[in-house]
């Protein structure tokens, strides 16, 4: 079968760059390295001139939908808007081209930028410390879960074996907890879909570390006994971990620390707009009480006096990244909360109201498992005889990016729909719409969709059992 | 956004607190917000409508606590307003220096082509791709990407990228244990770049250290209950050191290989494939990534085809499409934390689809020859620099040990070579503390600031 990947595209001696000319004259390779340790055989790479790889990529591109192109409504990525001079910012020279090794004394704009960024994400959480250097929501979790671990070793308190999760977590939260060396156990929930604060009393105790909560969770409905259910843990000497993914939900509505949260992870990338790149590089800045800041990754930015320094906090786990973090998304997210300012309600505002719109106008047609108030995002269940897999290969050929689907993992053939407030009342309408069609489809119909995407359905099995993964 | 200007054009209102319009003060007759959220004050008291509901503020009837005060944010600012400030915080960093710098991470040319291509908002805006039907073009940059980086280390499968350098050494070092099924427990030494080694340790993993003398480690008494042996060439000194030797000794003790190699270096060194190494991890930011104050980057991870279940992160695979066209999918996916939850082989979700992207249209531009015109041009600028120091009575710490373009010279008073050359226009080596500046030298460097560098730390004394 042809392929149509790069390499297939050059040939031999093709060069698609120029380099500057040697103007010291040249070293031999074979004269300072030792034999054995030069390459034989030139890699297989391709050898392609520059308007070959210009075009080559721009038409990949092509084969993507991105929130640039289509509306993405993916229940749990918050997929907003992306505005452009967060681009031009992270593009400035005066920043692009910093070393990260550069004493602090030649870098005074970058840490303020990380010290504002601090104060913002602190003000908007309110808990009073920060540190930016986690490099995806994920590490952020994992961050936040090693330094609840390093609390209780340096506390001489080994009992504290287990980290509870809800059955609507996100996988890396269980995830997470087993590469901290903790237990996951599952907690259920109540007829709302929120913790069950019963059975959560039920389970603490003096062997449990930590909740790990996600609010809104990810039914979307807002975890309404959280202050209940930090006293709990509180009470038992444990700590509430708030998993950050959906704080689109709660800007300037709901501040964690009031809620008791102790630590919790950002998603720069979700709430503050920096792009998702088809997976990444993200930020999973993090937020933590007095009693676990010492506990931050190293390095954190402070000031001092006219200046702004590294200082690694007294009890810190240690490094989770190579540098101080993704410094990219974090000059994004601080341009992107400077251009709101206080206003960051008003998204969180248009967020909850485009979702419940959408559960509002699907109700009737699709199941509402928790048809009650969502917040920035709604999980429905297509009619009967439908699968929310058919349902989202139809939306492709209507020209929008499916919801996810099968999650959360408690609702069967869940499809949870995220608009965010970037959408207008159009583009929901039509959304709407699209969805209201469908679930008047004849399923055989909608099991061949799609049939105006780049490709049609894939065999995934086929992928896994023949592995080929390179050229 | 909601607004409603009043007869003289000036004061704006929103829907909220109670029902009752709450006035916004703006200092001009828009709201400076609106231009991302497209709602008007109608769009929004038809949906309220819909909804069943009076106000913004019903919406949030089940919040509790709720947060009814004003956040303490400074005033929201017009798009000029904030990138003048940018610009300003920008010019308080020393930038537009030549840079010495390097210790896992280099100042080398990213070409124009590679910002045109990953500013593309098909790409930049994309999530990872669970739909391959409309993201056939992340997939099938990634599938290049596991492509380049197979070749270069000379082992059969890498994932999409994780991270950065310092995570697929973490990454590697659990992998690990999970392969040889012992308890997590590395041998390193001086040799690896200590921020990896910090990382490792954050990852609860036991570390070793190793014998390191005159530049390259001492492989021969790796101890028999590690799960892993680490070597990183170049190293941390900019040393190339013997693949092969920690191989052999890695396989001797029952452990694996994990070689930690910068994947420039790559075009001219042996892949570490063929030197017997199991893994092969690395920082991707030499293929085409700013330095943008350490990140994003990338880091890459490569091992054998019987390995591939215990490799974290997402791996792309090629398949066919229901019409038998060719295409490119997420693979292997049960090893991921989405499916197998607190099972899964590391709670790691993302890749990093972008730098990544950015490391292959960097590779595609070069191409072999580039990438190896790239090495050789460090290698010949970083010799003759330390030739021109060596002629004027400096030391190499390693003079006897084969480098590429980064070595350690001795000086009598680092910081007060790196002040002058700041003075002078450039920004130094690493201070290693203990008497040593480690210099990397790229192909950006010319002749003329190499000897202006030699001037300046000679007369620095």
């Amino acid at each position: 079968m042809l392929d149509n990947l790069i390499r297939t595209k050059g040939r031999e001696g093709r060069r698609g760059y120029t380099l500057p000319n040697n103007d010291v004259g040249e070293t031999s390779l074979e004269k300072v390295l030792p034999k054995e340790a030069l390459r034989k055989e030139k890699p297989r790479l391709a050898e392609v001139d520059e308007p070959t790889v210009v075009r080559h990529y721009t038409n990949l591109s092509r084969q993507n939908w991105g929130i640039d192109t289509n509306f993405y409504p993916l229940g749990s990525c918050t997929m907003k808007h992306n505005p452009r001079a967060n681009e031009v910012a992270a593009n400035t020279p005066g920043f692009a081209g910093l070393h990260p090794l550069q004493p602090e004394a030649q870098a005074q704009g970058a840490l303020r930028v990380m010290h504002e960024l601090q104060g913002f994400l602190s003000e908007v959480s309110g808990l009073p410390a920060v540190s930016l250097q986690p490099l995806a929501g994920a590490q952020g979790e994992l961050t936040s879960i090693l330094m609840v671990k390093k609390f209780f070793e340096d506390n001489g308190d080994d009992g504290r074996t287990t980290v509870l999760v809800p059955s609507t977590a996100h996988g890396t939260n269980p995830a997470t907890a087993s590469m901290a060396d903790f237990g996951a156990k599952k907690i259920g929930l109540d007829e709302h879909g929120c913790v069950d604060v019963d059975e959560l009393r039920e389970l603490v105790d003096e062997t449990t570390a930590a909740l790990m909560i996600t609010n809104p969770n990810t039914c979307g409905v807002f975890e309404r006994n959280m202050k209940e259910i930090s006293e709990v843990l509180h009470e038992a000497g444990a700590f509430l971990y708030m998993d950050g993914a959906n704080m689109n939900a709660n800007l300037g509505r709901m501040r964690p620390a009031e809620a008791g949260v102790d630590v919790m992870h950002f998603n720069l990338h979700k709430t503050f707009s920096t792009p998702h790149g088809g997976g990444g590089p993200g930020c999973g800045a993090i937020a933590c009480s007095e009693t676990l800041a010492p506990f931050r990754p190293d390095p954190a930015v402070e000031r001092d006096g006219e200046n702004y320094v590294f200082v690694r906090p007294d009890n810190s786990i240690g490094r989770v990244a190579g540098f101080h973090g993704n410094f990219g998304q974090m000059l994004r997210a601080w341009n992107y909360i400077k251009m709101h300012g206080p206003d960051l309600r008003d998204v969180t505002d248009m967020a909850v109201l485009n979702a419940n719109y959408v559960r509002a106008r699907l109700g009737g047609t699709y199941q509402v498992p928790y048809d009650e108030l969502c917040k920035h995002e709604v999980v429905v269940q297509p009619p009967k005889g439908i699968k929310a897999l058919d349902i989202a290969k139809g939306l492709i050929d209507h020209g929008y990016h499916p919801p996810t689907i099968y999650f959360p993992l408690v609702v069967k053939e869940a499809m949870l729909i995220e608009p965010t407030e970037t959408e207008s009342k159009e583009t929901l309408d039509d959304f709407v719409g699209a969805l209201l069609e469908l679930a008047e489809s004849r399923p055989e119909e909608l099991e061949e969709a799609p049939t105006h995407a780049p490709t049609r359905r894939l065999d995934e099995a086929r992928a896994a059992r023949q592995l080929k993964a390179r050229w | 956004m909601l607004i409603r200007i009043d007869a003289d054009g000036v004061i704006l209102s929103g829907l909220g607190q109670g029902g009752v319009y709450r006035t916004l003060t703006r200092n001009r007759g828009y709201c400076r917000v609106s231009r991302f959220t497209p709602h008007t004050e109608e769009d929004v008291r038809e949906m309220l409508d819909v909804i069943g509901v009076e106000t913004l503020d019903d919406l949030f009837a089940d919040v509790s606590p709720k947060f009814e005060g004003e956040l303490d944010l400074p005033p929201a600012l017009s798009e000029y307003e904030a990138l003048r400030d940018v610009d300003r915080l920008a010019k308080e960093n020393v930038s537009g220096f030549p840079i010495f710098l390097g210790a896992g991470a280099y100042d080398r040319i990213v070409p124009s082509t590679v910002g045109a291509i990953i500013s593309r908002g098909e790409f930049l805006t994309s999530y990872t791709p669970y739909q391959p039907e409309i993201s056939q073009g992340t997939l099938q940059s990634i599938f290049e990407f596991q492509s380049i980086i197979s070749e270069l280390t000379g082992l059969e499968v890498s994932n999409a990228s994780v991270y950065d350098g310092a995570n697929a050494v973490a990454e590697a070092a659990l992998m690990t244990a999970r392969l040889t099924k012992r308890d997590p427990k590395v041998a390193v030494s001086k040799g690896l770049n200590p921020r990896y080694r910090e990382v490792i340790e954050t990852y609860r993993v036991e570390v070793v250290e190793l014998p390191f003398e005159d530049g390259t480690t001492d492989f021969s008494e790796t101890p028999d209950d590690v799960s892993g042996v680490f070597v990183q060439s170049p190293n941390f000194f900019g040393v190339v050191e013997d693949v092969g030797a920690a191989s052999e000794a890695a396989h001797g003790v029952g452990a694996l290989c994990v070689a930690v190699c910068d994947p420039i270096s790559l075009a001219v060194l042996e892949a570490p494939g063929n030197l017997g190494a199991d893994v092969a991890v690395g920082e991707a930011q030499p293929l085409g990534m700013p330095l943008l104050f350490g990140g994003p980057y990338a880091g890459y991870m490569a091992t054998d085809q019987k390995s591939v279940r215990q490799l974290p992160g997402r791996i792309c695979g090629e398949t066919v499409d229901r019409d038998g066209k060719l295409a490119y999918v997420l693979t292997l996916r049960g090893r991921e934390q989405d499916i197998r939850r607190a099972k899964a082989n590391s709670n790691i979700c993302t890749n990093q689809a972008l730098t990544a992207l950015a490391a292959t249209v960097y590779t595609a531009l070069m191409g072999p020859e580039g990438l190896r015109e790239v090495a050789e041009l460090s290698v010949s600028k970083a010799h003759y620099l330390a030739e021109r120091l060596q002629a004027s009575g400096f030391r190499l710490r390693y003079p006897e040990a084969p480098f590429l373009w980064e070595f350690v010279v001795e000086l009598p008073d680092v910081k007060k070579a790196n002040q002058a050359l700041l003075d002078a226009g450039m920004v130094g080596g690493l201070d290693l503390g203990d008497g040593g500046m480690l210099v990397a030298v790229t192909e950006k460097r010319t002749k003329e600031e190499l000897d202006t560098f030699v001037g300046v730390v000679a007369d620095a004394g």
